[in-house]
């Protein structure tokens, strides 16, 4: 039976078996490929999503598990050709080399400025544990998350 | 002197690796070419010194075919003024797109954003032995930048033809060139139209020094930079072709095993499912990952396994199985070795004598990106998209798996997600493409994490032997290192000892084992710089002058000296379990200094870098900023290697093959990293994506003997923290 997903916005239905992985399905099944694969087991966030507002690895999600809640990827983070100001702060600060890591960074940062608007640089660093940079560009992004908080205390926040 | 160079060139190269000789023939006469390709203006690179190759690659294989048509990058001016890069170097994360564009458009006198770069693409660009060794900043930027000088004068003598004037009063600059005398201008494209011109060059054009750079040597931001924030831009992993099946393969059991039996049936029942098996190789290709992933687990195979060295008897079997240095037996490189004065005389002159023994363990690289490739075949010719370090070496690859010509194989390299070293191979391209000839269809592969660890390579394990002597003045009479099996890069040492041997001994060895980012720079520094901490504590000098002691080196002192400045060397320890440390050394034409600042937790001997100063100097700098996140990020990196990381294996299997199992630097682990850059504009650019990390891991040994007065001397450092001896 296919199931129901709701993706930036859209509705989708996919035919998979429930238990594949959210991951799987945004990638191959919508074309959705912002999200990145690392590791497979929640380790390094490259996969992370936005699922009914806070963050998920979907590779260790269940398709089934976000059947009807809204899912935010990478790719649903600007508004009408504008960058999000996370997506502004980490392009601004270069933070990255590679940027594989840099959508699962920016849709942690994203879930982190939600529940947290003005996270001290310990905040962000534990919240950010979970994401792996192997390029190390760690001290650019905790400045491109300083950068992106600033900007949505002064009316950039959505 | 000589000697010396001679010496370390023999033992700089790559190596563990096999080659195919490169060739390549350029088709077309270069005219009838740029007329193909609607006209306008080419400037064609021709590499004339395969000396160049031979020395950044090694001995074996390397051998360039002494083509009189042999380009090694060419510049196009298109008639819309569109500008036009070709060159065989690939985007892995280090930015080259951005600094070799950043090069060309100083020298061209255009905005960055008119240039466009083809790179990694076997069809379209030039033959390039591939993107390693920190060789792009020296040898291609130059090269380019002297195509786009050139490329500038045939502009300007363009339009002086057209306007009957002195070219020597006309300027180049903003895409146009302008007649100041009249005012007049013509902009690039309008020069170029209508033109098939072909101008071939080889070297020594003049080039704007880098003390007149305008666009070069500044901090330019990454080209196409908002395609990554957004999630658009295509690595390999996510690349697709139209109708593509999704590949899996069956791997061994173990490392050496070979295929006994295979029941395949259930998977072949499968709809939409083909299965491959040819040999020991077999796979699957279905319509979606979770079909391919179903059949490949109904796949029932029996292996015949082999007997395989564990890592904990590791460092015992390379010591015990050197290979002999008799020259007939001499491996690809051959033992590398240098000697100086006598070490025996120069033993018996020392008053303290020194011998001790550093480890290193195999790791790996973990580019975050895995293994990737979509191959498809059409009309006996075969198009693969895959990440690699060095196209043209996988398409060699697979020509030669698949029994077909070079020109009917074409990689293509989208940007992709890093490799450190790790990705000089083409294994993950060859198994697309055979599944995509068994298929009929193109097929995606794409290696799980566990396949990279497990069926990719890993950095050389070794044990590094020192020895040495101390005067009468607590000053080095003599010096022997032997480094067996991790490799020879940065063998010889930078300071001054009137009687030394130094030599690299091939081993027979249990993993596959490559490239890394700064080869074994890192191994032999770490050996050589905690010996000389460990010397200059033995002669109660400190670690800083003992070192600028032994030296006459002025651009390595000058980075000690820079770092030593910056951190506030020597520095008195404020509280328990701090300690101090310091390292540095020479490679790939760089100078790099490392002071590090630790804290070792007294309850559980858990070590924190609190703070690292690294001082380096690649000669002019091209782009401050992608520079500084280039060494920032090696320390990174570099951490992981020098506290943590290490390999474990058994019974021909990998033990921690998961990031939950093989521990990554993390934002927890993050140092406060000062970068202190020492711009030369009088010397060429040398590259900067390796040493920087090689003072790293002797630095933080240093600084926790210092704290704790416990010396460790195996990489990695502390997995579990210090602990009690």
């Amino acid at each position: 039976m296919p199931i129901e997903l709701n993706v930036n916005g859209k509705n989708y239905s996919v035919d998979t078996s429930p238990d594949t992985s959210l991951l799987t399905v945004l990638r191959d099944h919508l074309e959705l490929t912002g999200s990145k694969y690392g590791c497979g087991e929640a380790e390094c966030g490259a996969c992370t999503v936005i699922v009914d507002g806070d963050f998920r690895r979907s590779c260790v999600t269940a398709v089934a598990e976000v059947r009807g809640k809204p899912v935010t990827t990478i790719e649903g983070l600007e508004r009408d050709g504008k960058l999000h100001p996370v997506q502004q702060a980490f392009l601004d600060a270069e933070a990255f080399q590679c940027a594989y890591c840099t959508p699962g960074f920016i849709m942690t940062t994203v879930a982190l400025l939600r529940s947290n608007p003005h996270p001290t640089d310990e905040q962000i660093a534990q919240f950010l544990e979970g994401n792996i940079c192997r390029c190390g560009t760690y001290p650019r992004i905790l400045e491109a998350v300083r950068r992106a908080a600033r900007a949505m205390a002064s009316g950039g926040a959505r | 002197m000589n000697d010396k160079n001679r010496v370390s060139e023999a033992i700089e190269p790559e190596r563990y690796e096999a080659f195919a000789p490169p060739s390549y023939h350029f088709e077309f006469a270069r005219r009838d070419f740029l007329k193909a390709i609607g006209g306008g203006i080419g400037v064609f690179l021709l590499v004339r010194t395969p000396a160049a190759f031979s020395q950044e690659s090694g001995r074996q294989g390397f051998e360039m075919e002494p083509l009189p048509q042999n380009v090694g990058a060419w510049l196009h001016v298109a008639p819309s003024g569109a500008v036009t890069v070709f060159t065989g170097k690939v985007e892995i994360g280090q930015n080259i797109r951005t600094s070799l564009a950043q090069q060309v458009a100083e020298e061209l006198r255009i905005h960055l954003d008119s240039i466009s770069m083809v790179m990694g693409d076997t069809l379209r660009t030039p033959f390039d032995m591939g993107t390693f060794g920190s060789r792009t900043t020296p040898t291609m930027g130059p090269q380019l930048r002297r195509a786009a000088a050139v490329a500038r004068d045939m502009l300007i003598e363009l339009a002086a033809k057209r306007w009957q004037a002195d070219k020597k009063r006309l300027v180049a600059e903003n895409g146009k060139v302008r007649d100041p005398a009249t005012g007049r201008a013509l902009s690039y494209g309008e020069l170029a139209t209508g033109q098939a011109l072909a101008e071939t060059i080889i070297a020594e054009d003049p080039l704007t020094p880098p003390s007149k750079w305008t666009i070069a040597g500044k901090p330019v931001p990454k080209v196409g930079a908002a395609e990554f924030v957004t999630g658009r831009h295509r690595y390999p992993y996510d690349f697709r072709r139209p109708g593509m099946m999704y590949g899996k393969v069956l791997r061994p059991a173990s490392f050496g095993a070979t295929l006994d039996s295979l029941d395949a049936s259930r998977a072949k029942a499968m709809a939409g499912v083909v299965v491959v098996h040819d040999g020991n190789f077999v796979g699957v290709a279905a319509p979606t990952p979770e079909a391919a992933e179903k059949a490949l687990a109904a796949i029932e195979a029996r292996w015949n396994t082999t007997p395989q060295i564990s890592s904990n008897e590791l460092f015992a079997y390379l010591k015990d199985h050197a290979l002999p240095g008799d020259p007939d037996h001499e491996g690809p490189l051959g033992p590398a070795r240098h000697s100086a004065g006598s070490l025996e005389s120069g033993m018996a002159a020392a008053r303290k004598k020194f011998a001790q023994t550093y480890t290193v363990a195999y790791i790996a690289h973990c580019p975050l990106e895995p293994r990737a490739a979509v191959a498809e075949w059409r009309n006996g010719k075969l198009a693969v998209w895959t990440g690699t370090q060095r196209p043209f070496s996988v398409r060699d690859e697979l020509a030669g798996a698949f029994h077909l010509s070079k020109e009917s194989v074409d990689v293509k390299m989208p940007d992709m997600g890093s490799a450190y070293g790790g990705k000089h191979t083409g294994e993950c391209a060859v198994e697309a493409a055979r599944l995509a000839r068994g298929a009929g269809k193109p097929v995606k592969l794409n290696w799980t994490r566990e396949e990279e660890f497990t069926w990719a390579y890993f950095r050389p394990a070794g044990v590094i032997d020192v020895s040495a002597g101390l005067g009468p003045d607590g000053r080095l009479v003599a010096w022997e290192m032997h480094n067996y099996n991790s490799g020879p890069s940065a063998l010889m040492t930078p300071y001054d000892i009137p009687n030394q041997l130094v030599q690299f001994q091939e081993t027979k060895y249990p993993l596959r084992q490559g490239s890394y980012r700064a080869l074994a720079a890192t191994a032999n520094h770490f050996a050589r710089e905690t010996a000389m901490g460990e010397l200059a504590h033995m002669a109660g000098t400190d670690q800083l002058e003992f070192r600028l002691q032994h030296l006459s080196d002025n651009r390595l002192k000058a980075v000690f000296q820079a770092a030593a400045m910056k951190f506030g060397w020597p520095r008195r320890k404020a509280g328990l379990g701090q300690g101090f440390g310091i390292a540095g050394g020479i490679e790939k034409g760089g100078r790099v200094a490392t002071c590090a600042e630790v804290l070792v937790d007294p309850h559980n001997g858990n070590v924190h870098i609190r703070h690292l100063v690294v001082a380096f100097e690649c000669g002019a700098i091209v782009n401050p900023d992608g520079l500084n996140n280039q060494v920032s990020g090696a320390q990174v990196m570099g951490l992981g290697g020098a506290l943590f990381e290490a390999i474990h294996f058994a019974d021909g299997k990998i033990l921690n093959p998961r990031f939950s199992q093989y521990r990554l630097p993390r934002f927890s682990d993050l140092p406060q990293i000062d970068v202190v850059l020492v711009n030369r504009t009088d010397r060429p650019s040398a590259g900067a994506g390796e040493t920087p990390m090689v003072g790293l891991a002797p630095a933080v040994g240093n600084a926790i003997f210092d704290a704790t007065g416990i010396r460790l001397r195996a990489m990695p450092l502390a997995p579990t923290g210090v602990k009690k001896l």
